[in-house]
């Protein structure tokens, strides 16, 4: 049998990355009275990423089999598929770089359909063509980002998200938008130098090795690396900036503010996709590029998600405004996804993944939920609030699902990527996961006491002209519920795809320290609630049962 | 058989022993010093309103005219090594050559955006484009300098030039301090220098660099205090002219005076051809001493990133926002330079490049707005003004993000090319504090930007008529813009060239 090669014969990363950035062009250049044509077309682009992206979830294999061979063995034999790689800046080695495997396909696909339904679900009211155009813009930075495995793409497309979000929140924003735009342009670019010195540190030290200058991801994961001591301060670089991005506390506090004053729009993209360019670069770029100071490093990491947890049920549970409970919310989720990546297991990093889709699929739900409730209301303020569930049922309704998908209600998203972290990190890091759990109880008071704030209650006498949601707002929410009840229900689709990619990088890492992780499904859990693979593999399914 | 004797006559006068000269080598010099010399003169006989209008047209062109000449001198260099001219005063190398065309392209844009601010300030006659022609031949002598004195008369040449061009607007009673500043301080900074090269020339006993080096080269000094007295002071008169800490007062109060077209000249071409100057002296003359003068720059890299970031971020007048930015700017070129290394040298001529198209846009726009009488340049009358003005807004907004250093702007190419060379000259904690200032400093960009697009028009403006761009103006703004973000995109050909771009000493006679 010939081994197949790749199973799409055009660049179809690059494709998918680059259309956004002319969607962008095009948008831009269309005249600014021709709003609504603007607004279409940006639309359209957007889905035609979003139908790209589609194509590549079909086409992904899930174990693929490429010839030993060929120019792109290297990037293969790491579990990446539809490699692109095209020579950009030659006297330093740098290349147009583009794989997935299945940690980034997941992170691709939450991207494409996020841009489209905050699109969709929070539309601009004044000047709709330069919205359109900053989001395409944005989005072309995080499929890049997402996609790359070239250190140098990588950083350049993860600064680049700055600009169009700094521009989205200074021209469409809430009130006092201005501080909050400088604050979390200021900081992540802080971040951010950080790294870029750190990433410049790491190509050169290993050219002196090897002789040659290059900042492919690949070829400097499978290098013969740095000093120890070296390398632990290179991953201190790069993890300053992925934990300003994310946030980690405590480097969050730009987030309140950001996720408060920025346009709901702009917050969907930044807590649902800018904030897993932090946790993706934390797997790819401290994990995979770093083994052995992730591992040093762990439980310092572990620390600051569980405090992070902890800390943003605390805020979240004193917040006036709806809005800001869900911002903090999201630090204690983001805390999560830190606890999955640094347990370093199987199960934990799956389970990470999944979260990081997840969050962002409950939190852009959530975001555009509060709009609707601001729009009905004038206000997110519990004082103002109260009483809307008479008035506006489905409204209530969809707001208590995605609610109940935050908390981790089994059978609901959430739950599948709370439990999975739990049992990956209880093997390794065992203390930390009894404390995180401590937060999941939380996460129900202070989200369920914000729903009855909003919904139950007394309305207003002058609230009786009150809508339920219009058909048009309920639309952009539909993917989404069907995502929660998705994985919520049937996971394997997403978990088959990504296990493999993490099988492989667990192994680069026992293969880099030496260091073997437990099995925390032999050492956790009886054999009834795992499906084991005749390889080894682990998988958690409730269907399986 | 001799004729004279033959003759009976006297053997003549020996010849006076004049130096060969390659005028094909020197022609981006002549170019540009012709160009003066017809424009002084025709200039003075048609002066009617109507050949007022050809004197920008007339200076652009010859500014394309001596960046054009530097192709056919690149290839023969490329191909058959750097030479030598005018009995070793002049050297023509890669680097000289690279720096010139980045000068003559500076001029370009500059006399561009000059030709329009002139008309709209009704500054008439034709000194401001003979002066802009002068100094940047100077500078272009800067750079092709194989020699401290012709070093030194380029620096005259270019300073003395710019020093007039700063008090141009006449009616401007800024203008004039500016220029006085300029001037006074200028000045000193030349003492210094020239007091450098006498100190060196007693240490070594030649004023010719590739001399120096060999000297330096063979000799160990029992006692090198005049050496090293010399070098630093001549650090001092360099540290002048790039706007380095200590030494620059006189830059925030020179930019924010001086007509902002001049403020964009002095901050490309004037800038260009110190750092060269700069670059060929140390990384090249005094390279084997860089043990002792590494520490010094290394310090006054570092107070000049710091200095020129965290100052700037007070200011609420443009002009002197982006005069402290180009000190920050010149902090990175000097991280470069401190590497003493050929990565260090062909980043700092990228930087250059990048630098002057951004710097050269910015003032550019910033001239536009400010309006007749160049009196609206504060942060207040920026408020709102996308509203009004979304091309200008825009281009603004682009070169700034530029300076800021955001991907896919030159700018971003240019400090990681500068990080790059530092980290392999190992100083990466040079580099670390170099970035963090990038970051403090785009904290000034985006005041502007926010002013900008979201601030409420504030009524002294609101009053004004829109600002009608000149077609020059136009194109300089286009050409900018392409650069800055084309670069950005692809900047290997310009890479490659800087790479090539190396300085050479070049001793007599080869």
């Amino acid at each position: 049998m010939l081994l197949a090669t790749e199973t799409v014969n055009f660049p179809i990363l690059s494709a998918l990355v680059i259309l956004p950035a002319i969607g962008a062009a095009v948008v831009g250049l269309i005249p600014s009275r021709r709003g609504d044509t603007a607004k279409a077309v940006g639309l359209l682009f957007a889905m035609g990423t979003l139908a790209l992206v589609a194509y590549l979830v079909i086409q992904f294999q899930i174990h693929p089999t490429f010839a030993v061979g060929g120019a792109d063995a290297l990037d293969h034999r790491n579990g990446f598929q539809f490699i692109d790689n095209v020579v950009w800046l030659k006297q330093w080695g740098i290349a147009w770089h583009l794989g997935v495997d299945g940690i980034s396909l997941w992170l691709v696909a939450l991207t494409a359909l996020l841009v489209p339904v905050a699109l969709l679900g929070a539309p601009a009211r004044t000047d709709p063509k330069s919205f359109a155009a900053w989001m395409l813009l944005l989005e072309f930075g995080c499929l890049g980002a997402f996609l790359s495995l070239d250190l140098f793409m990588f950083f350049v497309m993860f600064e680049l998200v700055l600009a169009p979000m700094y521009f989205l929140i200074v021209g469409w924003g809430g009130p006092e938008r201005r501080p909050a735009a400088m604050k979390f342009f200021l900081y992540t670019m802080f971040g951010s130098a950080f790294m870029l010195v750190a990433m410049i540190v790491l190509v050169v030290v290993s050219s002196r090795d090897s002789g040659v200058v290059t900042f492919d991801l690949v070829a400097l994961a499978n290098s013969s690396g740095v000093a120890q001591t070296t390398g632990r301060w290179l991953f201190l670089g790069f993890a300053i900036a992925f934990a300003v991005k994310m946030p980690l506390v405590p480097f969050h506090t730009w987030l309140p503010e950001t996720y408060t004053k920025a346009p709901t729009a702009g917050s969907i993209i930044v807590a649902g996709v800018m904030a897993k360019l932090g946790a993706y670069g934390f797997i790819r770029y401290g994990v995979y590029l770093f083994p052995e100071a992730s591992q040093y490093f762990g439980p310092l990491m572990v620390t600051l998600g569980v405090v992070g947890i902890l800390y943003g049920a605390v805020m979240a549970a004193v917040q006036k405004d709806l809005k800001r409970v869900i911002a903090y919310s999201s630090v204690a989720h983001l805390g999560f996804i830190a606890l999955g990546v640094f347990a370093i297991t199987r199960i934990s990093l799956t389970g990470a993944v999944i979260q990081m889709v997840n969050h962002g699929i409950i939190i852009a739900g959530l975001f555009l939920l509060v709009l609707f409730v601001e729009r009905r209301r004038g206000g997110r303020d519990f004082t103002v609030l109260g009483g809307l569930q008479k008035r506006a049922p489905v409204l209530a309704g969809l707001f208590i699902l995605f609610t109940f998908a935050s908390i981790g209600l089994p059978g609901l998203n959430g739950f599948v990527g709370e439990f999975m972290i739990m049992v990956g990190s209880f093997a390794t890091r065992r203390w930390w996961a009894v404390v995180a759990a401590i937060g999941v109880i939380w996460a129900a008071v202070y989200l369920l006491w914000a729903y009855q704030q909003t919904f139950h209650g007394t309305p207003a006498p002058e609230t009786d002209g009150e809508k339920d949601l219009r058909w048009a707002e309920i639309g952009p929410l539909v993917p989404l519920v069907l995502v929660i009840l998705l994985i919520g229900l049937y996971p394997r689709p997403v978990i088959d795809r990504i296990q493999p990619s993490v099988d492989k990088l667990e192994q680069h890492v026992v293969d880099r320290t030496g260091v073997v992780p437990p099995n925390p499904g032999a050492v956790v859990l009886s054999q009834e609630d795992f499906d084991v693979n005749p390889d080894g593999v682990a998988h958690l399914d409730g269907e399986d049962r | 058989m001799d004729l004279f004797a033959l003759l009976g006559a006297d053997p003549p006068v020996e010849d006076l022993a004049l130096p060969s000269v390659d005028w094909a080598a020197l022609a981006p010099i002549l170019i540009l010093v012709g160009g003066a010399i017809v424009l002084m003169i025709g200039g003075s006989l048609l002066r009617g309103p109507v050949a007022r209008k050809f004197y920008g047209p007339f200076t652009a062109a010859v500014a394309l005219a001596s960046t054009l000449s530097v192709i056919p001198q690149w290839h023969h260099v490329q191909d058959d090594g750097a030479f030598t001219t005018v009995a070793g005063m002049i050297g023509i190398d890669g680097f000289s050559l690279f720096a010139t065309a980045t000068i003559g392209a500076a001029l370009f844009l500059a006399v561009l955006f000059l030709d329009g601010y002139l008309q709209r300030e009704e500054i008439v006659g034709v000194e401001p484009y003979v002066l802009a022609m002068a100094s940047a031949s100077g500078a272009v002598v800067m750079a092709s300098a194989n020699d401290l004195i012709a070093m030194f008369l380029g620096l005259e040449i270019m300073s003395i030039a710019v020093y007039v061009l700063a008090g141009i607007h006449v009616r401007r009673a800024r203008s004039a301090e500016a220029a006085l500043k300029y001037f006074i301080l200028g000045g000193l900074s030349s003492a210094f220098f020239l007091y450098g090269i006498a100190l060196v020339y007693g240490a070594t006993g030649s004023t010719h660099m590739a001399d120096i080096a060999d000297f330096l080269a063979q000799n160990a000094f029992s006692n090198d205090l005049l050496l090293i007295a010399g070098i630093m002071m001549m650090i001092v008169g360099f540290g002048f002219k790039v706007a380095a800490v200590p030494f620059h007062q006189w830059a925030p109060d020179v930019y924010q005076g001086a007509p902002t077209p001049v403020s964009g000249f002095m901050a490309s071409a004037v800038k260009v051809g110190g750092f060269v100057g700069f670059l060929r002296v140390f990384n090249t003359t005094f390279v084997n001493f860089q043990l002792d003068w590494q520490p010094v720059i290394y310090v006054i890299a570092i107070l000049t990133l710091v200095v020129g970031s965290v100052l700037a971020v007070v200011q609420t007048d443009v002009k002197r926002l982006l005069a402290y930015s180009s000190i920050n700017h010149a902090g990175f070129i000097l991280v470069a330079l401190e590497q003493a290394s050929p990565e260090g040298t062909s980043a700092a001529l990228f930087y250059l490049v990048a630098y002057s198209f951004m710097v050269l846009g910015s003032f550019g726009v910033v001239g536009l707005l400010s309006r007749r009488g160049d009196g609206h340049n504060s942060l207040s009358d920026y408020a709102g003004i996308a509203s009004r003005q979304p091309y200008l807004a825009f281009a603004l907004t682009v070169f700034l993000l530029a300076q800021a250093g955001v991907p896919f702007t030159v700018g971003f190419v240019a400090k990681f090319e500068v990080l790059m060379a530092a980290v392999d000259g190992g100083s990466w904690p040079l580099a670390l504090i170099a970035m963090v200032t990038a970051v403090i400093a785009a904290f000034l960009y985006l005041k502007i930007i926010v002013a900008m697009y979201s601030g409420t028009v504030s009524e002294k403006v609101a009053a004004l008529p829109r600002v009608l761009v000149p077609w020059g103006a136009r194109l300089a703004l286009v050409i900018a813009f392409v650069v800055v973000i084309g670069l950005g995109i692809a900047p290997g050909p310009v890479t490659n060239l800087a790479e090539h771009a190396t300085p050479h000493l070049i001793a007599l006679g080869r």
